[in-house]
């Protein structure tokens, strides 16, 4: 089937099986490959993406059920080649992160969070990181990454989303 | 202490040079890399515990268009050799796919390759097998019995060790003893369980009759293993070090899934990519940790001292060996953890069950143990109605009886383990810890507090190698760097392992730059592929930052005497009176000075400058024996196991919900002293990644299996890893005790946290409910088993 995505504020028209997910999709076809299949059955979270800027599993849709849609990969994220938005750049500040799998999902579930909460508490970031599963750092850097990112943000006055 | 006395970038917060590729998503795993040409293989698993295989069809299979080829055991096993095993166990034949004869559920049986893994899995549906159930045995403890069925007829019984130990005069010692307790204690079935399966990319081309391995794999000796399984020589092996690894944390071995993948492009001249989906993972990737059961008598007097321990220890390593038995081998290198017991008694049982296999999980075996002593001293606290606190403080090694000899052994390097506990109790505020535990009593709670002291061995050597195995003879368990400076004087070192997060990049370069005082973010690290590597042993036993952080170090001194070398040459003096600084060196009596990069261009083009006989160029490199290691076992099992002792101390207050069961951590203190750390984010990273995987350990996973042998928790929804809602904010307090025997006085820390935690999680579930005269003594402790534990208590149906 054809199908019209917009990745990363590109258009692509892609011809996939209908039981492709989009997960596979991404990765295989698009060759966006900074979206990890993990336990592939919704748990881990380590396939997120945003989905009209909310946090989606990539392995529990279909590719065909994005079109139309606006997804946001982790390829989008950074501000140009070589150069990390102030939430990946905190990250690296904190080393929040090891094995690095899971980041990408992590990060654009914090991205997803900063959004809409530019001030959030720490249970704030706790829930919103709690449908993604980190085996490496018992999510103790993560957490502060992105409060770091959530402060940096405020005193540059930025929105996330802008940059 | 370390030989280095100042530092100029270890010990510093320093950005982790890796970790830039991860947050932009460019980071390479071995599912990112897919040769021209590539073809997709599937496995077909055995859904019976135990069965004889008595005809594959494949014929449906291979009809379907894009269908390359299916593969059963016979075939692969005719072509290849066993994998190898770690205990002498010859008949306890291992191939990739189950020759004959399933002996767990799981167990792989066909390989179908495709032009899709789409594909790969309907072709996968389409197989027949037709199979005849065997009995089979799950329990180690029924495997372990002589009348057991065996899950190797060939081998004749299900042991796979079994060895006792004797150090010291332990019968004297319990005869003469005024208080005795015995006690069991379970560690359950779980395992790392990275975020990433595992996965392998083998390529063989025929015209230059090489074998290209793309793998996640955390695996020592790997290329050799798989020249050896495949009958090739190992320079028509070459692995590709820098493939990013998500996660192993000890189990990413993969030599079987290597093996089949490296057949099956051999047999069809094409890239063959096999990555496990999750199920294939939980149940046939063969990464089970130790399913271990702990009896244990300690004999101690009426002060809380403990004299002996009699420690008998039966793992149920699953259906086939592996490395896991030696993991009972390597806690003999601290099997009195961190007390002065006198004398010992250890026997060290590994039977094989029809159950999915172990493979190493981090700390190889540590984890249970300490479990299982630190559940001891916790019993004779309650025994003596002592302070838990204070009977772990009677019985710690003192600071100044470092080195200290314990009875199977091993030296312990260095420890301060009364100053790490008391500044610890002194960060909790011990008595308002008890009194906020004593509130949430009063509030209709159960609460408790828990302690647990360990230690984590580091540094890792193969002793358990020759401890465990007769025939094996391994002394060395060497790492390596090599350090090149360009012809422009830049800086460029090759390690020769894959990672799997532990920023070995910034460790090499940090070390090295210590050395050569240059600023290591100027140095480019690269992963040499197995045929150009220099000897190494892959990370594990936290053994990196003493081996390849020496290693580097060590190639930075040769750098740096070179170049010395060469500046005493042009001024016709002895290189020791030069100094070397900034990466130039000087005359201190004259003040004159050659730079960087005078030096280098004298040893890149101006031979008649060189020194006689000095080789030019700018390469050297160093290959770095573990310390204290190179022996062999004495009869009696006594053995130097790894070279370096870090320590911790874990507090954890935790409640419990009465009517549900469930715990809730409000604390979490854990003192920690791995000597001089050298990147203070990575070792906290790890500790705190520690401490929420022992908390998988101590209360949510398990491998549970059925009475038929079926894995009863084989996806995410029901083995079930700590959340951010699970993991509590965890304070951690610092201690340095330099190791004498490392160049900056490092020692390990990749196991740290995940030692003690689940041993410290059941002392406060134990202390929450022991009003009810409730005691958990195996691991998981799960919120049913609280909760029903509570039930029963309380006389509830």
């Amino acid at each position: 089937m054809r199908v019209e995505l917009q990745v990363n504020g590109r258009r692509a028209e892609v011809d996939v099986e209908p039981r492709c997910t989009l997960l596979d999709c991404l990765r295989d076809t698009l060759g966006l490959e900074g979206t990890h299949a993990g336990c592939e059955h919704g748990v881990c979270g380590a396939c997120t993406i945003l989905v009209d800027g909310e946090p989606a599993r990539s392995c529990l849709m279909l590719a065909v059920q994005a079109d139309g849609h606006e997804l946001t990969t982790i390829e989008g994220l950074s501000l140009g080649p070589g150069e990390l938005s102030v939430l990946q750049d905190a990250f690296c500040e904190t080393h929040g992160l090891q094995c690095g799998y899971c980041t990408p999902g992590m990060i654009l579930a914090a991205h997803a969070l900063l959004a809409r909460t530019p001030q959030p508490t720490r249970a704030d970031i706790v829930e919103a990181i709690s449908g993604n599963l980190c085996r490496c750092t018992g999510y103790g850097q993560i957490v502060e990454a992105i409060a770091l990112a959530a402060e940096r943000l405020r005193s540059a006055n930025i929105k996330t989303g802008e940059t | 202490m370390g030989e280095v006395a100042s530092f100029k970038y270890v010990s510093r917060k320093r950005r982790v040079r890796e970790d830039r590729r991860f947050v932009s998503g460019q980071a390479t795993y071995v599912g990112d890399v897919t040769p021209p040409g590539t073809r997709h293989a599937a496995v077909l698993t055995s859904p019976y515990a135990s069965a004889r295989i008595v005809k594959i069809d494949a014929s449906e299979a291979l009809a379907m268009p894009g269908v390359d080829a299916v593969v059963e055991g016979r075939e692969l096993a005719a072509a290849t050799d066993p994998l190898l095993i770690g205990v002498d166990a010859p008949l306890v034949k291992r191939y990739p796919l189950a020759v004959g004869r399933a002996r767990y559920a799981g167990e792989w049986v066909a390989a179908v390759v495709a032009e899709t893994r789409a594909l790969a899995e309907d072709a996968r549906e389409k197989i027949r097998v037709a199979y005849e159930e065997l009995p089979f045995v799950l329990d180690a403890e029924a495997a372990y019995q002589p009348s057991s069925v065996p899950v190797h007829p060939e081998h004749g019984s299900n042991v796979l060790l079994d060895r006792p130990f004797v150090w010291g005069e332990v019968d004297a010692t319990f005869a003469a003893a005024p208080h005795k307790l015995a006690y069991r204690v379970k560690w359950g079935r779980s395992a790392t369980v990275p975020i990433e399966t595992f996965g392998v990319v083998a390529s063989w081309d025929p015209w230059r009759e090489m074998l290209d391995v793309w793998a996640s794999i955390q695996m020592p000796k790997f290329a050799d293993q798989i020249a050896r399984a495949l009958r090739m020589p190992m320079n028509q092996v070459r692995v590709h070090q820098d493939v990013d690894v998500g996660g192993s944390y000890g189990v990413k071995r993969g030599i079987k899934h290597t093996v089949l993948a490296g057949f099956l492009s051999r047999k069809l001249g094409a890239p063959v990519k096999l990555i496990e989906d999750r199920l294939e993972n939980m149940r046939g990737g063969d990464m089970h940790g130790p399913e271990r059961t702990f009896d244990v008598e300690l004999a101690f007097d009426g002060t809380g001292l403990v004299h002996a321990m009699r420690m008998r220890a039966i793992d149920n390593v699953g259906a086939y060996a592996g490395r896991s038995p030696l993991q009972l081998g390597k806690p003999v290198g601290a099997i009195v953890g961190p007390y002065r017991i006198e004398a010992v008694a250890y026997h060290a049982i590994a039977v094989t069950s029809n159950k999915t296999p172990q493979e190493a999980v981090r700390g190889f075996g540590q984890a249970p143990t300490n479990y299982a002593i630190e559940t001891g001293l916790d019993r004779v606290a309650e025994t003596l109605a002592l302070d838990r606190l204070e009977v772990r403080r009677r019985n710690f090694i003192r600071a100044d009886e470092f080195p200290y000899l314990i009875p199977s052994g091993t030296t312990y390097d260095s420890g301060d383990y009364h100053a790490v506990v008391a500044k610890t109790v002194k960060h909790v505020d011990w008595d308002a810890l008890v009194a906020e535990r004593d509130k949430l009593r009063a509030g209709g709670h159960l609460a408790g507090v828990g302690v647990a002291s360990c230690l984590e061995p580091s540094g890792a050597n193969s002793s358990f190698e020759p401890l465990l195995n007769p025939k094996n003879t391994t002394t060395t368990w060497m790492e390596s760097c090599r350090i090149m400076v360009d012809a422009l004087g830049a800086v460029t070192l090759t390690i020769h392992t894959t990672s799997a997060g532990q920023g070995h990049e910034t460790l090499a370069a940090t070390a090295a730059g210590e050395a050569l005082d240059i600023d290591p973010d100027r140095m480019r690290v690269v992963r040499a592929t197995s045929l150009e590597s220099l000897p190494s042993n892959s990370p594990v036993g936290s053994r990196m930052a003493i081996m390849l952080g020496g290693a580097a170090y060590r190639a930075g001194q040769k750098l740096r005497d070179k170049l010395v070398a060469i500046a005493a040459h042009q001024w016709g003096m002895p290189a020791a009176q030069l100094h070397y600084r900034n990466g130039g060196a000087e005359d201190p009596a004259t003040g004159r000075a050659l730079e960087w990069p005078d030096l280098i261009l004298i040893a890149h083009r101006h031979y008649h400058l060189m020194p006689p006989d000095m080789e030019p160029g700018l390469a050297v490199s160093h290959v770095l024996q573990v310390p204290t290691g190179g022996g062999l076992p004495s009869p009696d099992g006594r053995i130097q196991m790894y070279p370096c002792f870090s320590f911790e101390f874990h507090v954890v207050l935790v409640s419990i919900d009465p009517e549900i069961g469930r715990p809730h951590i409000h604390r979490y203190v854990v003192g920690h002293d791995c000597g001089t750390v050298i990147n203070p984010d990575i070792v906290r990273g790890m500790t705190l990644g520690g401490i929420a995987h022992g908390l998988g350990a101590a209360l949510l996973e398990e491998f549970a299996f059925d009475g038929e042998g079926q894995l009863l928790t084989q996806s995410f929804m029901d083995y079930l890893l700590p959340s951010a809602h699970e993991v509590p904010e965890v304070e951690i307090v610092h201690h340095v005790t330099p190791s004498p025997h490392t160049v900056f006085g490092q020692k390990g820390s990749g196991e740290s946290g995940y030692l003690g935690a689940p041993a410290a999680i059941s002392s406060a579930i134990n202390d929450a409910v022991r009003p009810l005269g409730i005691r958990f003594e195996a691991l998981p402790i799960r919120i049913s088993a609280i909760g029903d534990a509570i039930a029963r208590a309380k006389g509830l149906p």
